[in-house]
């Protein structure tokens, strides 16, 4: 196909929404990041590759990435049992719970870190029976992958929800009246349906995830080497007013970002280039 | 295989959307289920593929080749159905779409690769659309996807096949050809097979046997000749055909035509003329007519289409040959007399 720049359409403003969505974007978006890398570039390749791989800053990406994949996954398969409970079954409370699933977008992180801390403890409600049981939630990594999926739970329903909607139910009878069972009907007609919102919805989780400082900060305990998270060594780092550190580390966390951000897309994109 | 409905009811809250229907489909035909939105029809055929629960009853049943496929899952039925829709899954190619029901089988039952291979290739020269294997859903015609749904209905080689207003979402040039395509198809693999239709003409020209619903009821069931010349009813001569209603009154024992005011003597009757079935003519020799003035003439089609009001405002509509009209032609303004050559009366209410 050959690269048209202007579509033509009905209605004027290409040219300038294109405009207006570079520079907003430019603003908001891209010049914090680019003074992020200038801040870096004072130090020299040495002092970054040493600041960016002491053994402390290499403990807290394998945890920050792991915790962020695994409550991502753990997201990606409850969120979507809930957008289904949510999308096809009518019960009292349905508007409650449909309510329920926002509350970590709008409550202040710290916030929710607390309440969640409080409940996992070794003296809270939760963490007092796993104690008992001879298990830590607060502050071990635990902790910081229920926190994680806390706050990431909302992203994979919100997405899933309006492709659900969507999803014609006669499709699933065709799917049974040609003799597949459920488990069939879901893994081969629902399941590949709605998978691009649901790699979707999983992405924003992860993304959410992996910059997330306030809910972490205080159910992980914050322990060296152990339960310790990027951002939070981030935030230490300019405490010690070592501003060059502090981005260096940034920088680090965003080109993996975005790098992941894009191989996700990219699959997603391919996918569905591949049936049109 | 025969399909038998006795006896079934379906409730839609207080709404009876099916009113203890019976029916008999004989080995191999091609039946229509005629009616209008609301008459129960696509309720009926969900029913009987299983997609749909009834009204439990002690006499209620469903019989396929004579034996009760009641509490039987839509799977187990082995009914081939074809939706609205057509309910193609978006994510799979046509030949993906058509494999799915050899795919899923299981265990004893399971399909090999070649077997699908080899009977979707077969499928697809049978629906014409070879060298579209690859093709998705989004790229086809609304036509070919029809054709699509129809072999993956026929992939899992059922018993019956059960389509749901087969035609409704093509334009009409399209539904014509897929009509004769599917009437031709009937007659190769002899399956037997129940369409839902609101179109009577789809009904009349594609159909071994109609059955004529409304309001949840059988109004009539036959040969398409059988219920367009011989309807039972009102309600089935007005839904297989435009009909004009007239007065007559009953002088001597014979129906007399009034045009509009039948308030004299003897029983007033109603009349239910067909378009085709009226005579106009300049003067009134027998005293069977009535006069009225012609309105609109329409000469584009295959019958000459003539529009006329009586004395009493009341719109007649009159069709004849073109060669009939260029014989004796009318213009409009024109006052003829109106001369109804046949009738039917039927002896209940009904209004039009």
């Amino acid at each position: 196909m050959k690269w048209k720049f202007k579509q033509h359409s009905v209605l004027p403003g290409f040219g300038m929404t294109l405009g207006v969505a570079l520079t907003y974007l430019g603003l908001i978006v891209l010049l914090p990041l680019s003074l992020l890398v200038w801040n870096t570039s004072s130090l020299s390749w040495s002092e970054f590759l040493k600041v960016v791989c002491s053994a402390q800053i290499v403990a807290s990406y394998k945890l920050t990435f792991g915790a962020s994949f695994l409550a991502a996954v753990v997201n990606a398969v409850f969120g979507f049992i809930a957008a289904w409970t949510l999308t096809r079954y009518r019960f009292p409370g349905k508007k409650l719970l449909d309510a329920i699933v926002d509350m970590p977008f709008a409550m202040p992180t710290a916030v929710s870190g607390i309440a969640l801390t409080t409940i996992y403890a070794p003296n809270g409600w939760i963490g007092y029976w796993f104690a008992k049981a001879g298990m830590k939630i607060a502050y071990t990594p635990i902790g910081v992958f229920i926190a994680l999926t806390f706050i990431g739970l909302p992203f994979v329903v919100r997405t899933l929800q309006p492709s659900l909607d969507d999803l014609d139910k006669e499709i699933e009878e065709a799917a049974e009246s040609l003799g597949a069972t459920k488990w069939q009907t879901f893994w081969r007609v629902i399941l590949p349906s709605v998978l691009p919102a649901l790699a979707t919805g999983f992405t924003l989780a992860f993304a959410r995830a992996l910059g997330e400082y306030g809910s972490v900060v205080f159910i992980s305990g914050n322990l060296p080497m152990k339960t310790e998270i990027t951002a939070l060594l981030i935030y230490t780092k300019l405490e010690q007013f070592d501003y060059a550190g502090a981005t260096a580390i940034s920088v680090v966390m965003l080109g993996a970002s975005f790098v992941l951000m894009l191989i996700i897309n990219m699959t997603q994109w391919y996918a569905r280039k591949g049936k049109k | 295989m025969s399909i038998e409905v006795i006896n079934i009811t379906k409730r839609f809250g207080h709404f009876t959307a099916i009113d203890n229907v019976s029916l008999k489909i004989p080995d191999g035909e091609l039946v229509a289920l005629l009616g209008p939105s609301g008459s129960g029809k696509t309720t009926l055929l969900r029913i009987i593929a299983g997609l749909e629960e009834f009204e439990p009853g002690h006499d209620a049943d469903i019989l396929f080749h004579g034996q009760s496929v009641v509490g039987n899952r839509v799977a187990e039925r082995r009914v081939g159905f074809v939706f609205q829709h057509y309910a193609l899954f978006r994510h799979q190619s046509v030949f993906e779409n058509i494999a799915f029901g050899l795919r899923v089988r299981r265990g004893k039952n399971r399909v090999s690769r070649a077997a699908i291979r080899e009977r979707v290739t077969e499928l697809i020269h049978l629906i014409q659309l070879d060298g579209l294997e690859k093709r998705y859903p989004d790229q086809l015609s609304g036509g070919q996807r029809q054709r699509v749904a129809l072999a993956r209905a026929l992939a899992i080689e059922p018993k019956f096949l059960l389509l749901d207003e087969p035609f409704g979402a093509l334009d009409a040039r399209v539904r014509q050809n897929l009509r004769r395509w599917l009437r031709r198809l009937h007659d190769e693999i002899k399956l037997t097979s129940l369409f839902v239709t609101h179109d009577q003409e789809e009904a009349l020209e594609l159909a071994d046997r109609v059955i004529v619903m409304n309001q949840g009821r059988i109004e009539q069931e036959g040969t398409p000749v059988d219920v367009f010349h011989h309807p039972k009813n009102a309600f089935v001569m007005d839904f297989l055909g435009n009909v004009n209603l007239f007065h007559g009154r009953v002088v001597a024992g014979q129906i007399v035509f009034d045009s509009a005011h039948a308030t004299r003597e003897g029983e007033e009757v109603p009349l239910f003329v067909r378009p085709h079935e009226i005579e106009l003519s300049a003067d009134n020799p027998d005293d069977t007519g009535f006069p009225a003035t012609i309105r609109r003439v329409q000469l584009a089609g295959a019958f000459a289409k003539i529009e006329l009001v009586d004395g009493s405002g009341k719109e007649i509509y009159v069709e004849m040959s073109h060669e009939k009209f260029r014989r004796r032609p009318f213009d409009v303004e024109d006052s003829v007399f109106v001369v109804p050559t046949q009738s039917v009366v039927f002896h209940e209410d009904y209004v039009i």
